[in-house]
């Protein structure tokens, strides 16, 4: 994802993981390092794909090194749910917790 | 600097960034107002404005979305208005432990209390047929 996370961009991430997951694809990363700015219409689409991929028995991770954005999900105590990292290659390089 | 800045939008999501856009760039023009305040602006103004879209979309109201800009000496009071059904501000629940389950049953929900979070003052008026959010921060804090 890159630029602006709100209600009009979320249904993008929406659909990607929608169909990821229906591709067979349970173990997620959502790239976030490109978005500047995220909202609570962002955030839930977001927690949407981590409904989606555990009730498929996966794993999502997020890919976020921006403070402005992680700030909201501090703000929103969310920070404790999601796992960060700050690279593509930290992300798919963690085993899976089980 | 002084002035108001008044905009009228469609209840359309692709005009959020330009909302976003105009109040930041407001908001900058106050006295030693801190980018870190500004951001929390325009992330607490892209809230109200979202949710009074969704007012509009799920009643089928047509009217505009207003969004005002007071800019004074001392503070930016930004005005998001619509012409949606109301609702009661004191009836909203508090959403699960972020530890429980059951919190992620709900993807919407936290735009009132990141308002209050962000911004010096929130004040939520609603009724039959509007709700009007005047978020205001301070200068100098």
């Amino acid at each position: 994802m890159t630029g602006e996370l709100d209600l009009g961009t979320s249904p993008m991430l929406r659909q990607a993981v929608v169909a990821a997951v229906a591709d067979g694809h349970n173990n997620l990363v959502i790239d976030l390092s490109g978005v500047d700015f995220i909202d609570s219409a962002g955030l839930g689409s977001v927690i949407g794909a981590l409904r989606r991929v555990r009730s498929h028995d996966g794993h999502l991770l997020l890919v976020c090194s921006e403070q402005r954005v992680l700030r909201v999900f501090e703000m929103c105590d969310l920070d404790r749910v999601f796992t960060f990292h700050v690279d593509i290659d930290s992300a798919v390089g963690t085993p899976v917790q089980v | 600097m002084s002035g108001i800045v008044e905009l009228r939008v469609p209840a359309a999501p692709e005009y959020l960034q330009m909302v976003r856009s105009v109040v930041g760039a407001t908001a900058s023009t106050g006295a030693n107002l801190k980018p870190e305040r500004v951001s929390d602006l325009r992330l607490a103004v892209s809230e109200a404005a979202t949710n009074a879209m969704e007012a509009h979309g799920q009643s089928g109201v047509e009217d505009r979305v207003i969004i005002r800009c007071d800019l004074s000496a001392s503070q930016i009071e930004v005005e998001v208005a619509d012409s949606g059904p109301g609702f009661d501000p004191n009836s909203l629940s508090p959403l699960p432990d972020v530890d429980s389950p059951d919190r992620l049953r709900y993807e919407s929900g936290l735009g009132v209390s990141l308002m209050h979070h962000l911004t010096d003052e929130t004040i939520v008026e609603s009724h039959g047929n509007g709700t009007a959010v005047r978020l205001i921060v301070h200068f100098g804090d």
